[in-house]
């Protein structure tokens, strides 16, 4: 493959029958898949084959889906552009010279150049969203809770949720319908009985694909338009104003605590990730390199080797982050922010019933542009990680393009509200 | 500026904590990478005190036996096992 879009082409037949009987499938390569290797886009895991299926998987299968291969993706999902993969970065397809996007940058661009109608990616701060709008293609981050993280190899626990990616917003809520629901191995999906059902139970995500914005109040955080570039903040504002000419009102909103999102949000998904990556010890599974000298130098060398220079970044800054002396200076004062952004999303909610900026505030990097420098690589992620500090539902779909790149238009609904966020975002492609 | 220079004795301190190697060449390419990323990271100091009400709730379920991984799938991706048990280095 010319754009490296997957990683393990291999082709999975899920039941006879189903919703989604003669669709494509291609799965994050952080999904675990029964019997087809599972890399996390790292040379750690680069032999590993779980025995089990990620619940996700599980339903693709029993809705009639074809898996058609894993996609490559950041190492473990940490990066924003699908170039720090131990196997090689992926090709945007809409200019090969540019990146897709991360980390879930195979998945979008498999969609994106037709290699599968629809793709599972994972979000833990924009990472569907991210290469959806790099790709041009729409992208789905699903309230916290509403899809199961069974089987999804963990990178920051409070953060990840698997999303749907599909070239239009009905194809990727179609996809959300099979995928969504309460799953009793996931203590983080809603299963358990005092409530009455998984918000799920009732809902027809690709029903709601219905382009009706007539009296719905969109909310422009304009917190988000500062730092964007030009060209993406014009495309975005011509396509508000598109839903407007629909029927939608458009109501400006601001939301102080986001200026602070980003920083919470490296340090809560950095110390997530040095507490689960601490299981690649070499042992267990994953590469090993070797059984001289005694547990903490080998594991330290097996991990030496097997990671990549962004992960062993992220892990180490996670790692200062929590020790001691320190812990209350990022992380308590993360988790403040955290609950600080929460409230201001709330507060946003009574005056709109969905919110939007530019996906991301800038066009897709060229190949190799960005990986220099860590810091600004993070500041890339400042419209989508808010989203997931305050655990709601957020989808990009593309408003049109600016220099011949495609931009994404970001919508974030209110807790569980799917339904809402898919039908404003499907008047967006009208 | 962050009141936690960050120096490359400090990058090999926390990455022994964190259990991985660095090379020289990353122990110094970390150290003035993560003076920076932590000068930013203390704008967190100027986020208020938030009555946080965290809607956390522990979920039990009957427990019940179920089928699990059979012994030898859950060693099938060690990269060496003994009589069914996982094979690692000395702990001392």
């Amino acid at each position: 493959m010319g754009a490296n879009i997957f990683i393990t082409e291999e082709t999975v037949d899920g039941a006879d029958d189903g919703p989604l009987a003669g669709t494509t499938v291609a799965v994050k390569d952080n999904i675990s898949t029964e019997g087809v290797r599972t890399t996390c886009g790292s040379a750690m895991l680069e032999d590993y084959v779980p025995p089990y299926d990620a619940t996700v998987v599980e339903r693709l299968k029993e809705a009639g889906a074809t898996v058609v291969g894993k996609t490559n993706m950041d190492e473990f999902g940490m990066g924003g552009t699908t170039e720090t993969s131990a196997f090689g970065p992926t090709k945007n397809p809409v200019d090969e010279e540019r990146v897709p996007g991360g980390s879930s940058g195979g998945s979008a661009a498999a969609v994106a150049a037709g290699e599968a109608d629809v793709a599972l990616g994972t979000d833990t701060g924009g990472s569907v969203r991210n290469p959806a709008a790099f790709c041009g293609v729409v992208g789905i981050k699903p309230t916290y809770g509403l899809v199961s993280r069974y089987g999804l190899v963990a990178y920051a626990n409070s953060l990840e949720q698997v999303g749907p990616i599909g070239s239009t917003v009905e194809d990727a809520a179609a996809l959300l319908n099979v995928v969504s629901g309460a799953d009793d191995r996931d203590a983080t999906t809603r299963f358990d009985e005092s409530m009455d059902a998984h918000p799920a139970a009732d809902s027809d995500y690709a029903a709601a694909a219905d382009g009706d914005v007539d009296g719905l109040t969109v909310g422009v955080v304009t917190n988000l338009l500062d730092g964007a570039d030009d060209r993406v903040v014009e495309t975005f504002e011509r396509s508000v104003s598109d839903l407007e000419s629909q029927g939608a009102e458009v109501v400006e909103v601001s939301l102080e605590s986001v200026e602070h999102a980003v920083q919470a949000y490296y340090v809560i998904a950095m110390s997530e990730a040095s507490s689960n990556l601490a299981r690649y010890d070499g042992v267990r599974y994953g590469l090993s390199t070797g059984k001289e000298g005694n547990w903490n130098e080998t594991y330290a060398e097996t991990r030496e080797e097997g990671l990549g220079e962004e992960v062993k970044r992220r892990i180490l800054l996670g790692t200062y982050a929590l020790s001691a002396g320190y812990h209350d200076k990022y992380y308590k004062k993360a988790q403040d922010a955290r609950a600080w952004i929460k409230q201001d999303f709330d507060a946003a909610f009574e005056e709109a019933d969905v919110l939007a900026t530019p996906t991301m505030p800038v066009l897709p990097p060229e190949l190799g542009e960005s990986l220099s420098d860590p810091l600004q690589l993070y500041l890339m992620d400042a419209n989508t990680v808010p989203v997931n500090l305050a655990n709601l539902p957020a989808i990009s779909v593309p408003a049109g393009e600016a220099d011949g790149l495609p931009v994404g238009l970001q919508l974030v609904g209110p807790k569980f509200g799917e339904e809402t966020m898919i039908r404003a975002a499907s008047a967006v492609e009208e | 500026m962050s009141d936690t220079p960050v120096d490359a004795d400090e990058v090999r301190h926390v990455a022994e904590l964190a259990r991985v190697n660095l090379d020289e060449e990353e122990v110094e390419a970390f150290a003035a990478q993560f003076a920076d990323i932590l000068e930013y990271f203390d704008a967190l100091d100027e986020v208020p005190e938030v009555e946080a009400d965290p809607d956390l709730v522990n979920v039990m379920r009957t427990d019940e036996v179920r089928d699990g991984l059979s012994q030898e799938e859950a060693l099938q991706n060690a990269p060496e096992s003994e009589d069914g048990f996982f094979k690692g280095p000395r702990v001392s």
